[in-house]
């Protein structure tokens, strides 16, 4: 491209697990000065490729040269000097230590550890980037961004200046997000290479230099952010043309589904995660929710769903004939009992909505297989079911005798929704259901989505994509620290206006 | 960077699916590979003829008709436990109390047995016994499900402890019952009317025992694999939020499987001391309990390999009880070899799911 030496080069990468080859020769140069934005859908091998630079994966084949010169990467720690360090998806920190203390640990320096210095020197990174860190602040204490900021400030610490994020604002906040950026283009500017693999096209057309793009394991191409849009960018991660726009039919007459008022919910630790909710939800709508992660989302589908003991209030079904059933106080199976065809695609897919190790039929069985009077179980229909899925949804896998567990992110999350429509649900909740999908897989689960609510089912949809929720949801629930922050038609909202929303009781700006 | 550190001599590589005939050659390869071991180990440690060695434990095993019974029986005992433990163990539900469950339904058996013993007819007796061995290793089962279903109690240390209360349970009444007074122990019981024992079959003498534990087997693997209950324990097993979340009742599952798998330690108990031994001592389980997790384990929880499993380990105890008489070696050393061959089969299970990769062309890079 130019004669620039690149920070890193990795020529002909090949790596396989068994039969799969997520890197196939894959060529990808990194400069210092330059934020790099790795592209690609889910199982097209850019963690992969990254794990192999930050030491965690050995190449079965390729060189890696860094500044020019041949290296081997054989663990974390050859990575770590030579100066590449890798920001993961999930945290690495130990929660009852410090951040500071959380920075040093592993480190073998010479001589007594001197907290003091630590500190110190922790502080001048902060102030050099515009970080907004305490050291001595416990990472328990810590909000999500902030921890992540932790995770930053530990590669920078052990002298890394070829910086890796691994999707580091799926957790975030939009003015969180905002601040990130600011700190990367700063590190930038300090000269550091930096390489952020992301799934939202805003993200990197607002943020990256340069583009690469990953395909099944193949390296398609890299250019210039500048010269390229996120059309151009999707075609060539999906390998053919795709519309990217949201549909978002007008409601067909909405009938009150469910009411939900005054909903309290404490969790295990006696704190107050639900506060005061009231709220209904419509057939043949879709209701969106938002609010930062662990602002009582996850408890008010529970509840719902009648998984979560509540403390006070009412959750009530109404009926088309206008009788209404209370569900607080019942358990899946009575909800199910009464009538009452509730689907429910939790947040944990493989934990709580599927069994990882059960093959697709068996994970089909999950909401049938007491249908009948027989004490033996109907094998038959939902290995039937699981085909259906299976075609209807486009599941790439061997067989529906496959562990649902070795299948991919995305096909995992189909075989879950399509298992949960399958039953003609009245209300449909769900939780993240394009969380770590790439974009062809999302667009698939929105038309899903939207299929849904045009057969008058009321859905209630828990997000962390502000951009989608905006185009997706008829009406948006804005939740802060468990209490509703606002309730705000999807039409016309404003992203900044439920980022405000989101940190703030009814998105007030305070007037300083 | 030196040459000599181009990357990791070994990695370990998870395998894709492989096709089953090359898995049972790992496993086969595995064993000879342990025969091999242990001929060395043999030769070195003793200077008997490992070949010979070999030869006296196939013998001590299947030597004679009656070794050949004998070692079906101790076969069908072994396996009732294991597929008693199964159900608990598909479950995550780690259930170390086999030994006492055994003990206490052979109690309850022994009980019946001498309490009421030619006072009613025969055939009542061994329904009530039945009955009375199954409630007993219910109960002794159902006890740690129940305190893990109300209060989350650690099950392991549980149903150890409770292994513990039965010995001493077993120990208390083998004096309150002795015979003779003093004897310190009960001796066979109604040896002159064999009241109570299990109806014998034709000539032999443990046939019932088999084919009792056979149609165990085929119902345990009906239940597992086809019933509903059976796909409720794999759920729950696998994750007990998934579990939850599609309406199945923890606590009751946790509960009933227990009870059923306390009431087949029992049978097992009853199959002891009704049909085999006529009497009850502390030790009449003889640590079948722990083992039966061996052999539950090593089958991968199926209860037709299990019969091949037990197999292996009875015969891997009789023959190598045998040499130790042979050739006046000292037990321990039947142990070791016992030990060594285990070793192998339970590590042969790594290779099957990994394989070792070695780095490509190391010739190539030291020229």
């Amino acid at each position: 491209m130019d004669n620039r030496v690149p920070a890193v080069s990795m020529r002909n990468i090949t790596k396989t697990f068994g039969p799969v080859v997520a890197n196939d020769k894959v060529w990808l140069d990194i400069y210092r000065g330059e934020i790099l934005a790795l592209l690609g859908e889910n199982g097209s091998g850019k963690t992969t490729l990254m794990n192999m630079l930050s030491g965690i994966y050995f190449p079965d084949e390729g060189s890696i040269s860094i500044d020019g010169k041949e290296v081997v990467i054989r663990s974390p720690k050859d990575a770590f000097s030579l100066g590449i360090g890798m920001i993961h998806q999930h945290f690495k920190l130990v929660d009852v230590l410090s951040a500071a203390e959380n920075i040093v640990l592993g480190l073998k320096d010479q001589g007594r550890l001197n907290m003091d210095k630590v500190n110190k020197q922790v502080k001048e990174i902060c102030d050099a980037y515009g970080f907004d860190v305490d050291p001595s602040q416990k990472i328990y204490d810590m909000s999500v961004s902030q921890k992540q900021t932790v995770e930053i400030i530990k590669v920078l610490y052990r002298g890394a200046d070829i910086l890796i994020l691994d999707e580091p604002t799926a957790v975030l906040t939009p003015q969180e997000t905002e601040k990130l950026f600011a700190v990367l283009r700063n590190m930038r500017n300090a000269g550091k290479a930096i390489v952020i693999i992301t799934h939202k096209m805003n993200e990197v057309e607002e943020l990256s230099d340069r583009v690469a793009v990953l395909r099944h394991g193949q390296f398609i191409g890299d250019m210039l952010t500048k010269t390229t849009n996120a059309q151009e960018m999707t075609n060539m991660m999906v390998g053919h043309p795709v519309t990217l726009n949201i549909k978002r039919p007008e409601p067909v007459n909405p009938v009150k589904r469910i009411e939900v008022k005054n909903l309290t919910v404490r969790n295990v630790e006696g704190i107050v995660k639900l506060d005061d909710v009231s709220f209904t939800a419509n057939g043949g709508e879709i209701l969106g929710i938002a609010g930062i992660s662990g602002c009582g989302q996850k408890e008010l589908l529970e509840a719902i769903a009648g998984l979560q003991p509540t403390e006070s209030g009412s959750i009530c079904y109404i009926n088309d004939d206008g009788t209404e059933e209370e569900l607080i106080g019942k358990d899946p199976l009575d909800i199910a009992k009464l009538g009452v065809s509730l689907s429910f695609v939790p947040e944990d897919r493989l934990g709580m909505g599927l069994v990882g190790n059960m093959d697709l039929a068996d994970n089909m069985m999950l909401r049938s297989f007491r249908k009948g009077r027989s004490i033996f179980t109907d094998r038959k229909s939902p290995k039937k079911l699981a085909e259906t899925v299976v075609d209807e949804l486009e599941v790439s896998t061997p067989g529906i005798s496959t562990p649902v567990r070795r299948l991919s992110g995305g096909n995992v999350q189909k075989v879950l929704i399509g298992r949960e429509i399958a039953s003609a649900p009245t209300v449909l909740l769900t939780a993240y259901a394009v969380r770590g999908l790439d974009i062809n897989s999302s667009y698939t689960i929105y038309d899903l989505i939207n299929k849904q609510k045009a057969a008058g089912v009321a859905v209630i949809y828990v997000g962390e994509d502000l951009d989608v929720l905006l185009e997706l949801a008829d009406r948006i629930l804005v939740l802060c620290g468990g209490k509703v922050s606002g309730i705000i038609p999807g039409r016309g909202a404003k992203k900044e206006d439920v980022g405000m929303m989101m940190t703030r009781l009814g998105g007030k700006e305070d007037n300083e | 960077m030196n040459n000599k550190s181009r990357g990791p001599l070994v990695h370990i590589v998870k395998r894709g699916n492989i096709p089953w005939y090359k898995s049972w050659l790992i496993r086969g390869a595995s064993i000879v590979i342990a025969l091999i071991v242990c001929a060395v180990v043999t030769t070195l440690l003793t200077g008997e003829n490992p070949i010979q060695i070999y030869a006296t434990m196939f013998k001590g095993a299947f030597g004679t008709p009656r070794k050949i019974w004998i070692l079906l029986q101790n076969l069908s005992l072994l396996l009732c436990i294991s597929l008693a433990l199964t159900p608990a163990f598909k479950m995550r539900f780690w259930n170390i109390g086999g030994e006492g469950q055994v003990l206490i339904g052979g109690l309850a058996t022994a009980a019946c047995m001498i309490l009421l013993g030619d006072k009613i007819p025969n055939w009542a007796l061994i329904i009530i016994m039945v009955i009375a061995a199954m409630v007993a290793g219910a109960v002794w089962g159902g006890i740690p499900a129940f305190f893990k279903a109300k209060w989350n109690t650690n099950e392991t240390l549980f149903t150890l402890m409770m292994n513990y209360v039965a010995i001493q349970l077993v120990a208390f009444f083998v004096i309150v019952w002795e015979v003779p007074k003093g004897a310190g122990k009960i001796g066979i019981i109604n040896q002159s009317t064999m009241a109570g024992w299990l109806p014998q079959i034709g000539n032999y003498k443990y046939l019932l025992n088999i084919i009792i534990v056979a149609l165990i087997t085929i119902g345990m693997y009906v239940y597992l694999n086809y019933s509903k209950h059976g796909y409720e324990i794999s759920v729950v097993g696998e994750s007990e939020r998934t579990a939850r979340y599609v309406g199945i009742k923890v606590e009751r599952v946790i509960v009933r499987t227990m009870l059923l798998s306390g009431a087949l330690c029992g049978v097992a108990g009853l199959l002891l001391v009704g049909g085999t031994d006529h009497t009850i001592t502390t030790t009449i389980a003889g640590g079948r309990g722990y083992t039966a997790i061996m052999v539950a384990w090593l089958a991968n929880f199926n209860p037709f390999i299990m019969i091949f499993a037990s197999l292996l380990l009875v015969f891997l105890s009789r023959g190598s009880a045998e040499i130790s008489t042979i050739f006046g070696l000292n037990h321990s050393f039947a142990d070791i070899l016992t030990g060594i061959i285990l070793f192998f089969i339970i590590g042969s299970e790594f290779f099957v799911k990994y394989k070792l990769s070695f780095r490509k062309s190391a010739k190539k890079e030291a020229k």
